[in-house]
């Protein structure tokens, strides 16, 4: 589904990644995991666009997608959630998942100006989907609620919903278990499980060892931005390298 | 929606019908002005308060549509109608070409930026003296006319004004309260975000930024076949520092904010004869205190101060939703 | 022979001026560098200088050495009122906030001075004459020397002040991470209110020792600010010797066309060289790009 092939990024003089190559299946889910400043977030980064590698290719698909800028890659289906949370903090609740439908429609500053019958059963269509999604995440009730107010939780929920909005093929989410109690964390280990079973392919940055068992297919592990090593969950539990560089330290 | 549509008809009911009380006075002139100032800091408003992009460039482009068509209405005889259209056009064209470099800078470069396209816009109306007549301005310029009718008097100028302002407020209304609002306000709450969310963000703000210099260029030639009589001043910096001050006074992302913005901008220096020039000073403490202590804008402050004054009656959430 | 003379002339004053909009360009740059903020209002404090001198002349009738002092000191006075009232009060203010609050302390800075000075244009007595010096077939007026000079000093000193004292030091810090700097113990709030000193006193500085050559009034900050800033882009928005090259080359750069192509264009060369370096180079003319953090 996605593949990384060489990457690498420098900022200035510190190399945050280097020679990072791996596939994520279709229809799995890979957790990326490594100590804080390993590169991870970065590699989302890179993964999704919003910067720009200083080498190597990212494929969606077998495409190569390198030259795309973000919303390119989003409407190709590669969407992500953000490790602090970035909502639309003065819209509300349904206006944010509706703005994941961005791609999912099509009126533009014509049709929207002089509110064209076409335009105007798009956007009833809009918004009945964004309720679905909302009930999907399981926050319905929040709808009206302005993003910015929301606790981190359910932040989080409201941002894989308005992920979800796209429709994405592979959905990359940067540790969104960091700050839910236990019982938040496994409503959503089986909010992604769900997600995997409606076939979109999932990779995942996290820390919490126990979810990234739990759930994932396949492990990727970095260290100060090199991988360390690629396998089954089961693999990296005994690989050395793995144990003494980050396993070992907890 | 249902409510949205009563307001803005009673908002256009009260404009309409205005003036009669007032039978052609000076206070009509004014409010023709108001109409104008309305369109042009609403144009602002859609880039600045719903994007997040600022541009203290505005007044160019205003200053453009009057010039363009009091050149071509006057040196090439234009039909003022063809004209109005054909400049704003032309002036939507210019600042659609130079939208995207122009918007790919954030924050100070891009209000930098802006100011530069306005200062060398109006540099150049100065100097082409063959054209425009340079510093002492460009004259003789006619009325509109609709067959047999012509905008000669303050009454029928008012009308001519608010029917193109109400027809642009109804538009960005729409345009506000629709997908490309949505996309709009997204972009200013988080670029990085609406971007992956898949929203076209640099194509969406050269858009918005192009429809603002379409309404400011129409107001233009509105302008100046009502003022038969245009010259460089009245589009500089300071005009540009005064739209955006009407902005932030009317609240920044709200479509009647901005025209309440107008009101009061325009309103102002006409009480204050006898401040004259001194207006930038109230302009100036009114910028840095609303920022600071209200700035949501009288959009945001009114309402508020009525909660406060208006004991709070109990009302059941979401019984008429 | 004749237009040799001529472009060297040009050189020469465009130096002057240019030196000038090195001086402000720093100043835009030492609050930039410790705030972040772009302040509209720095061209004020360089009307301010020069008109606040002429007053403290004409009106006090102090010596001239006294009324550069008094006119500086009082322009760092409100450049430190102007960031208590105006820039304290916001806390996390995005840069939309600032711009706006800048712009308004700009015009409201203008419109006082219209209303305590009025309007007038008024000129400021050469500090050594006006006998012109001729070197190599041009005439370089005393003013020149003067402005040269005075350039030179204070940017030595923002030097030596940034590099070799506590307070400087602990100001870069701030620029470099002001999150970083607060946990060394850095007084963050105490280093922004330094700037907005140091700049207004530098911007002022610079609006006294243009002031005998170009005239001021309530309204040239405008211009001076702009031209300024124009400068600071060109160098990086730094505070060192890239802008100082910026506002040269713009001096240059603008007298030359003045001079050779039109004079009535001479403000738009300078937005024009601003907007080209913000198209093309926004990192300035001799930085590298930096990754924004997302
Ligand atoms: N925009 C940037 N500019 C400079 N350095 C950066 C930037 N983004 C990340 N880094 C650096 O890259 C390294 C990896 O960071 P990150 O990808 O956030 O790690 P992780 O997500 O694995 O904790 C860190 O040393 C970080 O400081
Ligand atoms: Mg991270």
């Amino acid at each position: 589904m996605l593949s990384l092939n060489g990457i690498g990024k420098r900022f200035g003089g510190l190399t945050a990644l280097e020679g990072i190559s791996f596939n994520v299946g279709k229809g799995s889910i890979t957790g990326i995991i490594g100590p804080n400043g390993a590169g991870k977030t970065t590699l989302f980064n890179v993964a999704t666009g919003i910067y720009p590698p200083s080498c190597g290719a990212v494929l969606l698909e077998g495409k190569d997608i390198s030259k795309l800028p973000p919303e390119g890659r989003a409407r190709l289906g590669l969407v992500r959630t953000f490790q602090n949370i970035e909502l639309f903090g003065k819209m509300t609740v349904l206006e944010n998942v509706m703005v994941g439908l961005h791609t999912r429609s099509s009126s533009g500053l014509f049709a929207c100006s002089f509110r064209m019958p076409w335009q105007m059963s798009e956007e009833r269509r809009i918004r009945e989907r964004a309720m679905e999604l909302l009930d999907f995440v399981g926050i319905p009730e929040l709808a009206a609620v302005q993003a910015g107010t929301l606790s981190f939780g359910k932040g989080r929920l409201l941002e894989i919903a308005r992920a979800m909005a796209l429709e994405p093929k592979i959905l990359l989410m940067d540790e969104p278990a960091a700050g839910l109690n236990s019982s938040e964390t496994a409503d959503l280990a089986d909010l992604i499980k769900r997600i995997r079973d409606l076939g979109v392919t999932v990779a995942l940055v996290e820390h919490d060892m126990d979810l990234v068992m739990d759930i994932c297919d396949q492990l990727v592990v970095l260290n100060l931005g090199t991988m360390l090593a690629e396998g089954t969950p089961r693999q990296i539990q005994d690989n050395p390298a793995v144990i003494t560089a980050y396993l070992g330290e907890e | 929606m249902k409510t949205d549509r009563i307001k803005f008809l009673v908002f256009a009911l009260v404009v309409l019908l205005i003036p009669l009380p007032l039978s052609g006075g000076y206070l009509t002139n004014v409010l023709i002005f108001v109409g104008i100032n309305s369109v042009l800091a609403l144009g602002l408003n859609l880039l600045l308060g719903y994007a997040g992009q600022i541009s203290l460039g505005q007044a160019a482009f205003f200053g453009l549509g009057a010039y363009g068509s009091g050149v071509l209405t006057t040196a090439y005889a234009m039909n003022p109608w063809l004209a109005m259209i054909a400049v704003a056009l032309c002036v939507a064209a210019f600042a659609f070409a130079i939208g995207f470099p122009v918007l790919r800078l954030k924050g100070h470069y891009l209000a930098m930026a802006t100011l530069g396209v306005g200062v060398i816009v109006n540099i150049a109306l100065n100097e082409t003296v063959e054209l425009t007549g340079g510093p002492s301005g460009l004259s003789g310029i006619p009325n509109l006319q609709v067959g047999s009718l012509t905008f000669d008097s303050d009454l029928k100028n008012y009308y001519l004004v608010w029917v193109f302002a109400l027809g642009m407020i109804l538009l960005s209304l729409n345009l506000v309260n629709s997908r490309f609002g949505r996309g709009l306000r997204a972009i200013h709450d988080s670029e990085v975000a609406a971007r992956v969310m898949g929203v076209n963000a640099r194509l969406m703000k050269v858009q918005v930024f192009t429809l603002s210099a379409f309404m400011s260029a129409i107001m233009g030639s509105l302008y100046c076949h009502v003022m038969t009589f245009i010259s460089p001043s009245s589009f500089g910096f300071s005009m540009s520092v005064e739209l955006l001050t009407m902005v932030v006074i009317g609240g920044l992302g709200s479509v009647y904010g901005s025209i309440l913005g107008a009101l009061l901008l325009t309103l102002l220096p006409e009480m204050l004869r006898t401040f004259q020039d001194y207006d930038i000073i109230v302009y100036g403490l009114l910028l840095i205190t609303m920022t600071i202590y209200l700035p949501g804008g009288l959009a945001e402050g009114i309402p508020a101060l009525f909660r406060r004054l208006v004991p709070v009656r109990k009302v059941t959430e979401g019984s008429d939703a | 022979m004749e237009l040799l003379n001529q472009v060297t002339q040009f050189v020469i004053s465009g130096l002057a001026t240019g030196a000038i909009y090195a001086l402000i360009g720093l100043s835009f740059a030492i609050i930039f560098n410790s705030t972040g903020i772009i302040n509209f209002a720095q061209g004020e404090f360089v009307m301010l200088g020069g008109v606040l001198t002429i007053f403290s002349l004409n009106v006090l009738h102090l010596p001239l050495v006294a009324a550069i002092v008094v006119a500086v000191a009082v322009t760092t006075i409100i450049g430190l009122v102007f960031e208590r009232l105006a820039i304290r009060p916001l806390k996390n203010a995005t840069p939309l906030a600032l711009i706006i609050i800048t712009i308004g302390a700009s015009i409201l800075i203008r419109g006082l001075v219209m209303l305590l000075w009025g309007k007038d244009t008024q000129a400021l007595p050469a500090f050594s004459g006006t006998d012109p010096i001729s070197i190599a077939g041009a005439t370089l007026l005393p003013q020149h020397l003067w402005i040269f000079g005075v350039t030179i000093l204070v940017i030595v000193g923002c030097r030596l002040f940034f590099n070799h004292t506590i307070s400087g030091k602990a100001m870069r810090a701030c620029s470099f991470n002001r999150r970083a700097a607060n946990l060394v113990g850095i007084s963050v709030g105490r280093m922004v209110l330094f700037s907005f000193v140091i700049s207004a006193a530098v911007g002022s500085l610079a609006g006294v020792i243009i002031a005998p050559l170009t005239m001021t009034a309530y309204d040239v900050g405008v211009m001076l600010g702009l031209k300024g800033f124009c400068a600071a882009i060109m160098g990086g928005m730094g505070s060192g010797l890239g802008t100082v090259l910026g506002g040269l080359i713009l001096g240059t750069l603008e007298s030359l066309g003045a001079g050779l192509i039109s004079s009535g264009y001479k403000d738009a060369i300078a937005f024009f060289i601003l907007l080209l370096i913000l198209f093309i180079r926004p990192q300035g003319l001799f930085k590298k790009g930096e990754t924004e953090r997302v």
